[in-house]
Parts: structure tokens; C-alpha cells; sequence
């Protein structure tokens, strides 16, 4: 058996690739359920039922999918430009902390909602930025691979928000748990729908990725950061500063990264702790995979992790499947699109 | 004579394409036969075939009159094949004792008997005049050494019929010259050997028969006492191609100057003092073996890396600063050494392709937001003008063959009408007809008033187009010696470092 | 100064750096057996996650210990099978592909703990493995009382490490592994299947990352719980770039590391005034700092992420 690229990979496949990916990731779950003794199908009913079926599902949905769009962004710009951004969780606390540090400021606190906003906005994402610049500085500057430090930055990250929330950050009226001072009320965002935690974060997210998607395919950077990510060598025969490039595709990974975060922040909890991100950073990733690295792909395999993990919940209470099926089903998804992305590209010939 | 191998009917198709069609040849003992044929003829894939890295649609292979089975490396070896690779097949970081033990001893060994492998190494290289120590890291050896290792490798494995693959092509003429030399030693100890080659010279000097290749098929064979090197050369091509002639020209203004550059390290091979003048209407080749500091010079001329010292003038001049855009913009166009690696992306459109050296240019990009209509409008001239088959705006430039990826790069360089012409190896791994289309390029570049400044490891085509010729060597440049004056054998020692007769050429130029 | 000195002469803080550096040791010849052949296997976290789960179960529903390591070895390799099928002949990217199976595994493990205990506060415990003191050896003061009461699998770790340093530098076999991640080409010419050996290194590695894990469950704890492995995988994944890909070196960056793991440990009951997060992080940072000193010193395996097919160059 042998693999043969295709000379035109065509649209139709393209576009379903995602599709027989989720698909697939969905017949395997299902056995898991059905070795958990449940009916697959009842349980996929009562998660769509659970995600999509009322007025608070649907918002909790789209509150879900809110940084999970951003994250998702912040994978696929890096991966783009092979810029192995793993970070994204680290960069994600890092953004969130930032914010609450930020509003600490009494000056910040004291500007009119919009302007406070924007500062808040724009510090999570220079913190986010940071935590990445740092390990591509050791890639530029040493060689050191950057999947290894991104990784192991996640843990420093998360450690040091620990530090400052059970330090200088701590929120003292918190009875003793580890949370952070409370973001003040002018760096909170406006909810979108009454009775709901759904916030603008979901419109600043959409317009992220609209405004990605144009940056990658309308821009000289888009084009130079595609080229140097898929053949570095030729990409600087032609011009392109390699690093300089690298370094603008960090900021905006890492920023979106850390936007994720402060956004988490300042629309559903108001306050930072550790447990802030049920796995943001790491979930992008998935998502980034499953959209193809496409910055519109992003918003529709957000909302589809968004419904695997909001509806587990409630189909979790109702047939007392563990709701880690969700994590089961997306992290599979993203294996069985790396498959289908490659049965797109090669056929199979005897 | 006892037939060793035989292959019968061999055909080969890759989807559409098919690489060999119904090719038969034989090998007898102690026989020497060149395979010859052009780019693409399918030499590589029948070699491949009968070594069992590929499995043929049809066909058969036998050694020694028993079939192969197909599809299956190990049982050629088995049988007696071996094979030396055109891009080695060693591993620089182990020794040459490892690279040439690998796979030669059952794999559930508990310990490997190395000494018994050094043993038996030593007294291979030894009886075939291959020297080389057995302990040296492979990255550590000249290429000439590293092919002897290939070789020794498969005289372990108890080859009686070797395969070498264009095994010149990285070679110094010397080197050449001994390589040859052994492999009839080795003939005459009753190997047998099938050489791969698309240079007539060689195959016309060593071999005793000859096979011809072409689209797939053979087209002829003839015993090589009793053919010709005109003979071969029509053969292989199909049709009489003649490469376009140079024109007389007279040299203009200087363009493009160098003094005394020097850069280590960086890029391949240093250079050292390398000084050279280009002028207007002029085509100035620099001849070398690779490996000598050319794809350096190349690369500080395109703007890819900075010299340590030295200046470089473009018409009168200083470059201050080494950048592609500031290389391109000062009127430099440049054709990379390695279509597919260096000049272009093969995952990105066409269009993409044709301007990404000059998207920070106005014409293709306004305030960072590329202009994707004079883009694409770009291509689609540089597609009609310089015929590039196969190429559409939006498709992915990984599918054109090697022809028309070259003609697209011309295509884009000269279309930005450069004063100085950089051109790495622009006919490499090009068939006849391809060749002789770059050449026209070059020469048209010229003749418009450009300067040319040709970097080639192959004799003819530097001498076909260059007006003055110098030699690379160690990172330094030879003096210049007009065309009419050269010849294969002046060149020759140039490239060897022996510059006493062009010096003293230049010399009697200067009065 | 004295407390430094008393951590330091102390049996119990070397007896803890053995203990400590257990995983990290099969991890990192895990990782190694993988890069050595040419694949990064960033499935580890969750190779490591699912060894620790499966070891712990296996126990939980009644097997001896060394069964629960055997059936973590073969669950590890079954993942490395899946890693391998996908890295391998498809040739898909090696980075994506491990990460999604460290996120595959780890929320299987935690799919499955969870359906294997649905409900408890705290984590159900098993028996672990028992440190063995072996006769007359453990008696020598100091040394033999490190060195030789420890719990089985660390003997097993440390004799795996003399195994493979064996495997790879003495057998055919092992020369065949290193040409193929080397130049798989090379190995192909000479008629050696360097997919095959691929997959197989693969399997054998993920098996070696898995039983670290089971050790977390089955020695340096007697439980499991989701977020255990807390990063030894990638920590492994950096050791092996300090190891320059030699086991020995392996051995000795587990050891050293697992040496200032546990020395922090100690360090943070003598020292006031320093938050512990600090000490948590210096793991994660010094294993940062090992990559820094030997990115470009490391003879990296020439075809490390480079998929390998026919033909194709």
C-alpha cells in the first residue's frame, strides 16, 4: 500500500474533511458511552438538547465558545507560520492576570467604561505577548525548540498567578480562597442578553477572527508569515526577515492568547483563580486543527467544542455518563482530522 | 559471457505518468554499461526498480537467471545488487564502520561483531584501492571519500553487480577520472556494473556498452567502440537541439564591482578577497566545483548575507546594505541555485510566487495591503510571456515541472528588467530542450544591456555564454580569461588551482 | 548554612531523588527510544497520564502490581501504535499528532477513572510497591542504604537504562535504529525497513513512558488523580535534549533534576519568607535552562521530525 499526493486537492473534500473528522471522533465516543452503558445516540441528543435546546444553554454555549475562539486564533496564526505556540494556556492566565493587576490601578479603575475596557483589553494581550516572546527569543537567539518551553511555560505561568493571588493580587474579602482582587465595575464587560452570563467578549471574538483572516490573506506580513512557515529557506531567498516575522506572528498569537484571557475575566468571572481555564489554551490547539488553521474555520469548530463541552454537562446529570466524554470526543476529533486532512491531500494506491 | 542481469519488459507508471515503458537490458560479467539519458528519462526509477525500492506495474528482474521478487531491497542485496546513490545514502553522524555494518548482520544479534566487520573492511578497501578510515565520522570526509564509502557498502554486502547512480556529479574531474579508473579494476575483477550518467564524455571514456533512455523507453543501444559522441547526443535527445549561439557584444559601463570581499563560514564555503568586475552587455562565468564558495558569492551579490569584508560597488555604488529588498531594488535580479528549495514555496499559489521578492515594491503593495489585482495581473503576463506550461494564477506552484518552475523564476526576474543578472546553476537538472530556452534568456538579458553574472558547475554552458570566464576555487577567484581563450583544459586547471596560465592571459590582455 | 548541610547529608533526601527521578528516567529513555529513530512523541503527558490510570485500575480491581505495570506498558504502546500509524507511514506532523494524543489519553484516563469511580471524595488507594532491601547491600552505610532500598521498579528503571545503553550501541539492532533516525534512507539501502523500526521504537518507547506513569500510581503514591503527571512528560521531552540522546547522560539528568526537585522539597520547610510557588517552579524553569546550555551543543538525530517515504527526498 502505498500514498500518493493528489495533484489538486479538491474544495468539496476540503470542506468535508472537518465534517467526516467530527464525525468519526463521534461513532468513537460513542462506543466509549456505550460501554458505559448508555445509548450513544440518547446521549448525543441530550447534549445538542442540553447546548442548544433552551435560551440559557445556548448562551452558556456561546459564552463557552467566547475564548475558545480567541485561543483557537493563537494556535492557528502560530501554527501557520510553524511557530509552535503550545503556550496558549500559560499566555491565557497571563492576559487575565494582567487585568486584574491593571484594575488594581486606581487611575484605571476610575476612567469611563469604555476607555477602561480598552486598557484592560490591550494589557491582557501585551501579557499574553510576553509569555510568548520569551520562549521565541530563546528559539531566535539559543535554538531551543519552542514546543518544549511553551509547554513547560504553562506551568510556570499558572504557578506565578498562584503566587500573586495568594500574594500582592489577593482579594481579601474572599474568606481565604485564592482569587484576586475583583476586576473594578468600569473594566467589566456588557452583557449581551438579560439573565445570561453571554458578554461582548463574543463580538470582540468574532472580530478578531474576521480581522485575522484579513491580516492573513490580505496583508504583506499574511503572506510573508504563510511563506516562512512553509519553506523558511526560500521564504528568505525572497525577502522575508525571518525572525522579524516570526516575532510580529508571536505578538499576534499571544496576544490573542492572552485577550482569551482577559476576557474570561472581565465578561463571566470578574476575578482570577486557577482554576479560571477548564484547559482554554490547550483546547485551541484542537480547534485551530479542526477549522484546518483557518482564522473564519475557528468561530464554527469553537462553537462545535462549545457544544461537546456545555452540553456534557447537563447530559452528564441526566445519564450519569462522566462529562470528560466531551474532552474525549474533541481531543479525538483532532486526531481523526489530522487523518482526514491527509486523506484530502494523498490517495491511497495498492 | 555469462548474463548476470536481466531485465525484461520493466513498466513503470506513476498516476498519469509513466516513467518507464517496456525497457529491457542485460548485463553480462565483467561488463560495463552506462545508462544513458536526459532529466527525467526514467534512469533513476528502472534503477530503483531493479533494487526493489520501487515495485514495477510489469515486468521482471532477474540476477544470475533467478527472478527477484518485487518491491524488495533486501533480496536484492541478497542477490547480489548494489547500489550507489546519487545523494548518498550515509549517515553523517555515525562512522563509517557503522554506515557500513548497518543491516549486514542478523538483527536479533545479541552483540555485534564489529571486529570481524572492521576486519573484513579493511581488507575490501584494501584489495579495491578504496581508502578510507574505518573510525572517521562520515561528516567529517570529502565527497570523494563519502562515495567510496557507498561503494564499499555494498562491496560488504557482496555485490557482483554494482549500480551507480550519475556517480560524477558531485565529483572533481580528478576524482572522476580515479573513480573511473577503479570501477574498471573492478570489472576486471569480475564485477559487473551499470553506471547511470547523462554526460557523453564519460560514458563515451568508461563504459563498453551503452543503453539510451528516453521518455521512459530505450530508444538504442550500441557497443561504445562503435558509436559517437554526436551519435549519443541525438539519440538521447531526440531531435537535433542546438543551443543558442552568443552573439558578439561589446562590454559596457561597470556595473557591478567587487573588491577583496571576504565572508566566513556563512552560506556553505567562505570567500576570500574575492574581487571581479561586471560590466554592461556582458556575460562574466564563474566555474567551479561545488562546494567552493560560488552558492556564497551568489548569496552576498543577491543580498542574502553580508561580507565579514571587502566592498561590493553596484554601479559605482558602495551596498551598505545587504537585504533582498535593497538587492532587488538597486537593480539586482537573481536566480536562485535550487529551484525547489530556494525559489519557490511549493504549497503557495503561482501568483504568490511570482511576487513575494517584490511585494514591499509600491507596484504590488500599498501602506502593507497587498495589491492583489497588479499581483495576479503580473503573473499572468510573466505566464503568457515566458510560456510556462502547466501554471495557472491560483494553482500551487509544486506541480510545474522543472522547465517551467525555471521559466517562471526568469520570468519574474526579468520581468522587473534587472541591471545585473545573478544566475546559480540556472540549468541544472533541465532537459536539452529547457537548457537551451534558459540559455536564450540569458543571452536576450545581455544583449538588452544587462550584466550577467553565470555561476555553473557545467563546462559547456559556462563556456556557451560567458565572455570572460574565471574559476572558483577555495573561496578565491581566479583571474578572468576571455572566452575565445578557453578551453576544457585551461578550465580544468583553473578549477584545479592551477591560475599561472590564466594569469599570465590576463596579463596580456591588460597591454 | 548547617540546615543546607544536614539536607544534604540526610538518607532520606537521596533515598527521595532515586524515588523522584524513577519516572523521569523511564520517561526520558521512553522519549529517547522515540528521537532516536527519528519521532518526537509529545503524546508522553498522556501516555504517562493513561500508564498511571491503568496501573492504578489494574490494582484497584484486584491484579498484583506487576500486572498493573505490564498492562500500563501495553495500554503505552497501544498508544504508540496510534502515534506511530499516524506519524509513520501517513507521516503526519509529529507535533500535532503527540499533542493530540496527550489530550486523547489524558481525557480517556480521566473518562475512564471517573466511570471506574463514580463517586469519592478522595481517591480510593491501593497496596504500592514496597521498597525491597537487598541482602548485604543495603546494609553499607549510607550508599547501600540509598542505593539499595528502593522500591522494585526502580531497580527496573536503572537496569533498563544499562539495557538500552546495550541495545543501541552493541546490537545490530540497535545500529539499525540509530541509521534510521539518522538517514532512513540509508537504513532503507540497506534493505532494512526503517517504517517498520519506526513503529516498533515507538511502541517500545510509549510502553517505557506508560510505566512511569504507573510508578506515580503503583510507588511514589498509592492513588490516582487527574493533573498527576503535572508536566514530567514535557519535562522528559526537554532531559532528553540535555541527554544529548545517550541513556547514561539520561540517567544522570533525571538524577540531577530529580536532585534539585527534591532538595526544594526540603528546602522549602527550612525557608521562611519565599513563597512556595517559587520552589514549584523551579522544575519547569531549570528544565528551561538545561535546553538553553544544550540546543546547540546536542548531536541531535539528523532525521528527527523528518517523515520518511519512498522516494520522496
Amino acid at each position: 500500500m502505498r500514498f500518493e499526493r493528489r495533484d489538486h486537492p479538491s474544495r468539496g473534500l476540503t470542506l468535508a474533511a472537518p465534517l467526516v473528522a467530527i464525525l468519526a471522533a463521534l461513532l468513537g465516543a460513542g462506543v466509549l458511552i456505550a460501554i458505559a452503558g448508555a445509548n450513544p445516540l440518547e446521549a448525543y441528543r441530550l447534549i445538542l438538547k442540553g447546548a442548544l435546546g433552551s435560551r440559557l444553554g445556548f448562551s452558556e454555549m456561546l459564552t463557552r465558545a467566547t475564548p475558545l475562539i480567541l485561543t483557537g486564533l493563537a494556535a492557528a496564526v502560530a501554527f501557520r507560520a510553524r511557530l509552535w505556540n503550545i503556550g496558549g494556556e500559560g499566555q491565557f492566565y497571563m492576559g487575565a492576570l494582567a487585568v486584574a493587576a491593571f484594575g488594581m490601578i486606581p487611575a484605571i479603575a476610575a476612567l469611563p467604561a469604555p476607555l477602561a475596557i480598552l486598557f484592560c483589553l490591550i494589557a491582557g494581550a501585551v501579557a499574553g505577548m510576553v509569555l510568548l516572546l520569551l520562549p521565541l527569543g530563546l528559539r531566535l537567539k539559543f535554538g531551543v525548540d519552542e514546543v518544549v518551553t511553551t509547554l513547560l511555560l504553562n506551568f510556570v505561568a499558572v504557578l506565578f498567578v498562584s503566587l500573586m493571588i495568594e500574594g500582592p493580587m489577593k482579594d481579601p474579602l474572599a474568606f481565604g480562597w485564592p482569587q484576586s482582587v475583583p476586576v473594578p465595575d468600569s473594566a467589566l464587560l456588557p452583557k449581551l442578553l438579560e439573565r445570561t452570563r453571554l458578554h461582548a467578549g463574543l463580538v470582540i471574538a468574532v472580530v478578531m477572527a474576521v480581522t485575522v483572516w484579513w491580516i492573513q490573506s490580505r496583508t504583506v506580513f499574511g503572506m510573508r508569515a504563510r511563506a516562512a512557515g512553509l519553506n523558511p529557506r526560500a521564504a528568505s531567498f525572497a525577502g522575508v526577515p525571518l525572525g522579524r516575522t516570526l516575532i510580529m506572528v508571536a505578538c499576534l498569537s499571544g496576544g490573542m492568547a492572552g485577550l482569551a484571557g482577559a476576557i474570561e475575566v472581565m465578561g463571566v468571572k470578574g476575578y482570577v483563580s486557577t482554576d479560571l481555564s477548564p484547559n482554554y489554551g490547550y483546547s485551541g490547539i484542537i480547534i485551530a486543527m479542526l477549522a484546518n488553521l483557518s482564522a473564519l474555520g475557528v468561530i464554527a469548530a469553537a462553537l462545535f467544542s462549545a457544544v461537546m463541552f456545555v452540553g456534557a454537562d447537563s447530559m452528564s446529570r441526566a445519564l450519569g455518563i462522566p462529562s470528560y466524554i466531551a474532552d474525549v470526543t474533541v481531543a479525538l476529533s483532532l486526531l481523526t482530522m489530522l487523518v482526514a486532512i491527509f486523506l484530502t491531500q494523498y490517495r491511497i494506491r495498492k | 559471457m555469462t548474463r548476470v542481469l536481466e531485465l525484461d519488459g520493466i513498466t513503470k507508471r506513476f498516476g498519469a505518468v509513466t516513467a518507464n515503458e517496456d525497457v529491457s537490458l542485460h548485463l553480462d560479467r565483467g561488463e560495463i554499461v552506462a545508462l544513458l539519458g536526459e532529466n527525467g528519462a526514467g534512469k533513476t526509477t528502472l534503477m530503483s526498480i531493479l533494487f526493489g525500492h520501487y515495485t514495477a506495474d510489469e515486468g521482471t528482474v532477474k540476477v544470475e537467471g533467478a527472478e527477484l521478487p518485487p518491491g524488495k531491497s533486501r533480496a536484492a542485496i541478497k542477490a547480489g545488487v548494489g547500489m550507489v546513490h546519487q545523494h548518498f545514502a550515509l549517515a553523517p553522524n555515525l562512522t563509517v564502520l557503522d554506515n557500513v555494518m548497518t543491516g549486514t548482520e542478523s538483527l536479533w544479534k545479541l552483540r555485534s561483531d564489529r571486529r570481524a566487520g572492521r576486519k573484513r573492511l579493511v581488507e575490501l578497501s584494501e584489495r579495491f584501492g578504496l581508502k578510507v578510515d574505518p573510525d572517521a565520522r562520515v561528516s567529517d570526509l570529502s565527497v570523494g571519500e563519502c562515495q567510496r564509502v557507498e561503494i564499499l557498502k555494498a562491496l560488504y554486502n557482496d555485490a557482483r553487480i554494482l549500480i551507480l547512480d550519475e556517480p560524477t556529479a558531485v565529483l572533481t574531474a580528478q576524482e572522476a577520472e580515479g573513480l573511473f579508473a577503479t570501477l574498471k579494476d573492478m570489472a576486471a575483477k569480475g564485477l559487473s556494473l551499470i553506471f547511470i550518467s547523462h554526460k557523453l564524455g564519460e560514458v563515451m571514456s568508461a563504459s563498453d556498452r551503452v543503453v539510451v533512455l528516453r521518455r521512459g523507453k530505450v530508444v538504442a543501444e550500441r557497443r561504445t567502440a562503435e558509436t559517437s559522441k554526436e551519435e549519443l547526443a541525438e539519440l538521447m535527445v531526440g531531435r537535433a537541439v542546438k543551443r543558442p549561439e552568443r552573439p558578439p557584444a561589446t562590454p559596457g559601463a561597470v556595473l557591478l564591482e567587487a573588491v577583496d570581499l571576504s565572508l566566513g563560514g556563512r552560506g556553505g564555503a567562505s570567500l576570500k578577497s574575492v574581487n571581479f568586475r561586471l560590466h554592461a552587455n556582458e556575460t562574466l562565468g564563474v566555474i567551479g566545483v561545488s562546494g567552493n564558495g560560488q552558492t556564497t558569492l551568489a548569496g552576498v551579490v543577491s543580498g542574502l548575507h553580508a561580507p565579514d569584508a571587502g566592498a561590493l560597488l553596484v554601479e559605482g555604488q558602495e551596498v551598505t546594505r545587504f537585504d533582498v529588498p535593497h538587492a532587488i531594488a538597486s537593480g539586482i535580479g537573481r536566480i536562485p541555485e535550487d529551484r525547489n528549495a530556494e525559489g519557490s514555496i511549493g504549497d503557495m499559489a503561482t501568483w504568490e510566487n511570482a511576487v513575494l521578492e517584490r511585494i514591499w515594491s509600491p507596484e504590488f503593495s500599498k501602506g502593507g495591503v497587498v495589491k492583489r489585482g497588479a499581483a495576479r495581473a503580473e503573473t499572468q503576463a510573466i505566464i503568457d510571456t515566458y510560456d510556462v506550461r502547466g501554471a495557472s494564477i491560483d494553482g500551487r506552484i509544486r506541480l510545474l515541472s522543472g522547465g517551467n518552475m525555471q521559466k517562471l523564476i526568469l520570468g519574474r526576474v526579468l520581468n522587473a528588467g534587472p541591471k545585473i543578472l545573478v544566475a546559480a546553476q540556472p540549468s541544472r537538472g533541465l532537459d536539452e530542450g529547457a537548457i537551451a530556452g534558459v540559455h536564450e534568456r540569458l543571452l536576450e538579458a545581455r544583449g538588452r544591456g544587462a550584466g550577467v553574472l553565470l555561476i555553473s558547475e557545467d563546462l559547456d554552458e559556462v563556456m556557451a555564454l560567458s565572455d570572460r570566464i574565471c574559476a572558483i576555487v577555495n573561496g578565491r577567484l581566479s583571474p578572468a580569461i576571455p572566452a575565445e581563450k578557453a578551453n576544457s583544459q585551461l578550465l580544468g586547471l583553473m578549477m584545479a588551482g592551477d591560475w599561472s596560465a590564466a594569469e599570465k592571459i590576463e596579463g596580456d590582455n591588460a597591454l | 548554612m548547617s540546615t543546607l548541610l544536614d539536607i544534604l547529608s540526610s538518607i532520606g533526601m537521596w533515598e527521595a531523588v532515586l524515588r523522584i527521578a524513577t519516572p523521569l528516567i523511564f520517561g526520558t529513555l521512553g522519549v529517547l527510544l522515540c528521537e532516536r529513530v527519528g519521532v518526537l512523541n509529545l503524546g508522553i503527558e498522556g501516555i504517562m497520564t493513561f500508564g498511571a490510570m491503568v496501573g492504578w485500575l489494574t490494582v484497584y480491581s484486584g491484579g498484583d502490581l506487576w500486572t498493573g505495570m505490564l498492562a500500563a506498558a501495553a495500554a503505552g504502546a497501544l498508544f504508540g501504535l496510534l502515534h506511530a500509524l499516524m506519524t509513520v507511514p501517513l507521516g503526519l506532523s509529529q507535533h500535532v499528532t503527540g499533542l493530540g494524543i496527550t489530550l486523547f489519553a489524558s481525557s480517556l484516563s480521566y473518562y475512564i477513572f471517573r466511570l471506574a469511580v463514580p463517586t469519592a471524595s478522595s481517591p480510593p488507594t491501593v497496596e504500592p510497591f514496597r521498597p525491597i532491601e537487598i541482602p548485604g547491600l543495603s546494609d553499607i552505610p549510607f550508599v547501600g542504604q540509598v542505593l539499595f532500598s528502593q522500591t522494585p521498579p526502580t531497580y527496573l528503571a536503572l537496569a533498563l537504562v544499562v539495557l538500552l545503553a546495550w541495545g543501541l550501541y552493541r546490537t545490530p539492532l540497535g545500529l539499525a535504529l540509530r541509521m534510521t533516525g539518522e538517514n532512513p534512507h540509508a537504513a532503507d539501502a540497506q534493505g532494512i525497513d526503517p517504517i517498520l523500526l519506526r513503529i516498533g521504537a515507538i511502541m517500545g518507547g510509549s510502553a517505557l513512558m506508560a510505566m512511569g506513569g504507573a510508578f506515580l500510581t503503583l510507588a511514589a503514591f498509592n492513588s490516582f488523580f487527574p493533573t498527576m503527571v503535572q508536566g514530567r512528560g514535557w519535562i522528559c521531552v526537554a532531559l532528553v535534549v540535555f541527554a544529548s540522546w545517550k541513556p547514561a547522560r539520561a540517567l544522570l539528568g533525571a538524577l540531577l533534576f530529580a536532585f534539585f526537585d527534591a532538595f526544594q522539597l526540603r528546602l522549602q520547610t527550612v525557608v521562611d519568607g519565599v513563597p512556595y510557588q517559587l520552589f514549584l517552579m523551579l522544575p519547569y524553569l531549570l528544565s528551561i535552562l538545561a535546553l538553553i546550555l544544550m540546543a546547540r551543543r546536542a548531536r541531535v538525530p539528523q532525521a528527527l521530525m523528518q517523515p520518511y517515504r519512498r522516494g520522496e527526498r
